[in-house]
């Protein structure tokens, strides 16, 4: 309370410039985790279309989705290797694990993982919701640009089945 | 009868709450006493009725009254009394009726118990906390009305999500809608205060125990989250860094940060405008985190309650509630005297940090929910961002605000000595470092990491528990002196001292989950066995059961260990007709804090079946620590209140 108004400005000054520093190293910080996350950990949604016509590199994690073709569903111990269709292409799928409750013939389908050379996708995760009519977004979307969803999962059985 | 009683009860509380915003504002701009007393009274008036109005919701959920088209899609007659019950809340329609519900509980608490507040603010907050019932009552009555009838009267309900029939329904979603809407009492302090323009140091007074209640029931209802869906879903995980987590992680990240930035502008009256700002954003989050999945712009798998056509509504209330506040709060804000000088090496400091670090993790939490979408609207790509970015991001972040923690509550106000404090804490920086080095010898063949986790978790319950016991001198005491000294300590400072520990202790908790977490999967048919790790499962065979409105598989297995029976595992599989839909139930067995945990994949029409066999090392830390946390919180409030009444009988 004794020191002189000139003083106690100048070290309000300098308090704030600390904390403006504590302020910017943290956000340099941030930002510089946030971009490397970023340009590592990103994972693109792809349909079997875009990655049979486009192809993808070695070792990239997408993510796919569509409809588990009828009938494709084979397994063997604890692997499951099925087929992924957006009707237009096919892709082969192999997962090793327990699949979500939801997963069935004819339903949609989110799947993560890396290609092989073979075009054999393999999946570490295998995504459902907790919903019987659920079809994932992306998947809906991807479905509706090919021109064979109708909402209702009973259109799709009717159209997929036979 | 029941449910057209319950619809008018709604519409009087939503009227109700028109007047009491409209009449305490209008008493409070003519300083008229009557019309500004009014408030508690048109408080506590909206309270009984939408408290009467969510009771007949849940009596006609409980009588199964399937005229009542909310109860037909989401309830059973065969379904056991209890998830009837919570079946109430388990849909859009019935849950916004109980955010409204906790809402009122909280406008009529601060009505009845907030005498103390001066007249003005207290009418000024009610008026504004009777808008936001407003609001959302009108949200519940125009698009999302529980009490539609249905004609003709189906003879059976659909029954309730069957992921939902859970103990877990009935404790996670309340406790967290306390908490989210706990955090609109913070808000509406904040912008009365902005309004009336007097943010000293007793409104930060008021607004500490709001935001430390809010903040408690917060935890409490992430953690209890994380354990439902750690055990329902099947596989194991306990955070997913899902949108629907990020959410409710969101207002829990800037209302911790809040809880520390208000103690400086209680105690010293400084970060005052910035404590206003943290207020206004945490409810903000609260806001976005209860209504960001069920605008549908961003799928989640925990998400139950979407409906795309009601998002631009939420949208709406969310950007109003937003706009308003942060244009008041930059048109008043400014006004603001700053606060009394601190060095940067300080308790005040120390905070300051606290909130930088805080507020970069929300900030990075936020950015990596919303990027997909903004990534999606701008280049058309859907791509998504999971569990690596937040690990990656928060890791780092966490570990500088808890390396530098246990510093802080050893800092005096104003300046503190940092060589000092470096001195105080060496002792426990070795023992930490001791500790990791011990857990490295002991486990050399396990992931490098994992010692150097244990070990930062150390220093930082060791740091916590150090502290109180070296300020009020404990250890240094005479003997038989101890416990005088230690009886020294106050509730609140025992508060902080848990708060801080049991984060220390969900930490030790991940870390020793993520380095030691073992699972093993394998096809088996009944007395199959199988070797894992020192155990041995058999599998003795498939009992058939018929539950009340679902039919099961068990799987009976049995779990030795040298020769021994260490525990029998009863995992299964349920069907629940009603919807058509299977649910897996994981069995856990569990060992102290570690536990185990097996899980049931399909049935092969060999009789075969996939199991899944998780070993948990010390992963009930994780949820110890949240309730060590809010513990600690409830000791800090309790302290609180003492302390109101002391004071207050010395004014007398």
């Amino acid at each position: 309370m004794t020191e002189r108004p000139t003083n106690i400005r100048k070290k309000r000054q300098n308090n704030r410039l600390a904390i403006i520093a504590m302020l910017g190293v943290a956000l340099a910080l941030t930002v510089l985790l946030v971009t490397t996350a970023l340009r590592e950990q990103i994972v693109f949604f792809k349909t079997p279309t875009d990655i049979m016509t486009e192809g993808l590199a070695p070792n990239e994690r997408v993510r796919i989705g569509g409809l588990v073709k009828e009938g494709s569903v084979v397994r063997n111990g604890t692997q499951i290797d099925f087929i992924v269709t957006d009707t237009g292409h096919d892709l082969r799928v192999r997962f090793d694990g327990i699949v979500p409750d939801l997963f069935r013939e004819g339903q949609g389908v989110v799947a993560e993982g890396t290609l092989t050379v073979d075009n054999l996708f393999f999946a570490d995760t295998v995504l459902a919701k907790h919903d019987e009519n659920y079809v994932p977004k992306e998947v809906a979307e991807a479905l509706k640009q090919q021109g064979v969803w109708q909402g209702g999962n009973e259109d799709s059985y009717e159209s997929t089945g036979e | 009868m029941i449910p057209e009683v319950g619809h008018a009860l709604l519409i009087a509380a939503t009227l109700s709450a028109l007047i009491c915003f409209i009449l305490p504002l209008i008493g409070w701009r003519l300083n008229d006493r009557r019309l500004t007393q009014s408030a508690p009274m048109l408080s506590l008036l909206q309270l009984v009725f939408v408290t009467t109005s969510f009771a007949l919701l849940i009596t006609s959920y409980v009588t199964s009254d399937f005229s009542v088209l909310n109860v037909w899609q989401n309830s059973h007659s065969d379904q056991p009394l209890l998830f009837k019950f919570t079946s109430a809340w388990g849909n859009h329609e019935g849950s916004m009726l109980l955010w409204v519900w906790i809402l009122t509980i909280f406008g009529g608490g601060l009505g009845l118990f907030g005498r103390r507040l001066p007249t003005d603010l207290r009418a000024v907050t009610l008026s504004i906390q009777s808008l936001m019932v407003f609001i959302f009552g009108c949200f519940v009555l125009m698009t999302s009305n529980p009490f539609t009838r249905l004609f003709p009267t189906p003879p059976e309900g659909s029954d309730l999500n069957p992921i939902l029939q859970d103990i877990g329904l009935a404790i996670h979603p309340p406790l967290l809608y306390i908490g989210y809407v706990g955090f609109s009492m913070t808000f509406t302090f904040a912008a009365a205060a902005l309004l009336i323009g007097r943010v000293d140091q007793a409104w930060a007074r008021w607004v500490r125990p709001w935001t430390l209640l809010a903040w408690i029931f917060l935890t409490l209802g992430i953690a209890m989250g994380s354990y439902w869906a750690y055990y329902e879903l099947g596989w194991g995980g306990w955070w997913f860094w899902d949108p629907v987590e990020n959410a409710s992680l969101l207002p829990w990240l800037s209302g911790t940060a809040l809880l520390h930035s208000a103690i400086v502008s209680e105690k010293r009256g400084g970060l005052r405008i910035w404590t206003l700002l943290l207020a206004i954003l945490t409810f903000c989050l609260s806001l976005l985190g209860t209504f960001l999945v069920r605008s549908g712009i961003i799928t989640s798998v925990h998400s139950f309650a979407t409906d795309p056509q009601r998002g631009l509504v939420i949208l709406a209330i969310l950007a109003f509630f937003i706009g308003t506040s942060l244009s008041l709060f930059a048109l008043r804000a400014p006004r603001l005297k700053a606060g009394r000088l601190f060095d940067p090496i300080s308790r005040e400091g120390a905070l300051v940090f606290n909130n930088i670090f805080l507020c970069a993790s929300c900030a990075t939490v936020l950015f990596g929910t919303l990027y997909p979408v903004f990534h999606e609207a701008f280049t058309g790509q859907k791509i998504s961002v999971g569990a690596p970015f937040f690990n990656r991001t928060m890791v780092p972040l966490f570990l500088i605000l808890v390396i530098a923690l246990p510093f802080g509550p050893f800092m005096n106000w104003k300046r503190a000595d940092g060589r000092a404090l470096f001195q105080r804490l060496a002792g426990i920086a070795a023992l930490a470092a001791i500790i990791a080095f011990l857990v490295y010898i002991l486990t050399s063949d396990r992931p490098r990491l994992a010692p150097l986790g244990i070990g930062v978790a150390a220093w930082l319950i060791l740091g916590s528990i150090y502290e109180p016991l070296s300020r009020y001198k404990v250890l240094a005491a005479k003997s038989g002196e101890h416990l005088k000294q230690l009886r020294r300590i106050t509730r609140s400072h025992w508060g902080m001292t848990l708060g801080h520990l049991g984060m220390g202790i969900t930490i030790l908790g991940i870390v020793a989950v993520t380095g030691w977490e073992s699972e093993k999967s394998a096809l088996m048919k009944p007395t199959d066995q199988i070797a894992i790790n020192d155990y041995i499962l058999r599998f003795e065979g498939v009992q058939n059961i018929q539950g009340p409105n679902f039919t099961e598989d068990r799987g009976i297995f049995a779990l030795l260990k040298d020769e021994g029976l260490v525990t029998s595992f009863t995992p299964s599989k349920r069907f629940y007709p009603a919807r058509q839909m299977p649910t897996t139930e994981a069995s856990l067995h569990t060992q102290g804090i570690s536990q185990l945990y097996l899980s049931l994949g399909e049935v092969r029409d060999s009789g075969e079946i996939v199991v899944r066999f998780y070993q948990k090392p010390l992963i009930l830390l994780i949820w110890f620590g949240a309730i060590i946390m809010a513990l600690g919180g409830c000791l800090s409030l309790s302290d609180r209140a003492l302390w109101a009444r002391k004071t207050n009988k010395k004014r007398s």
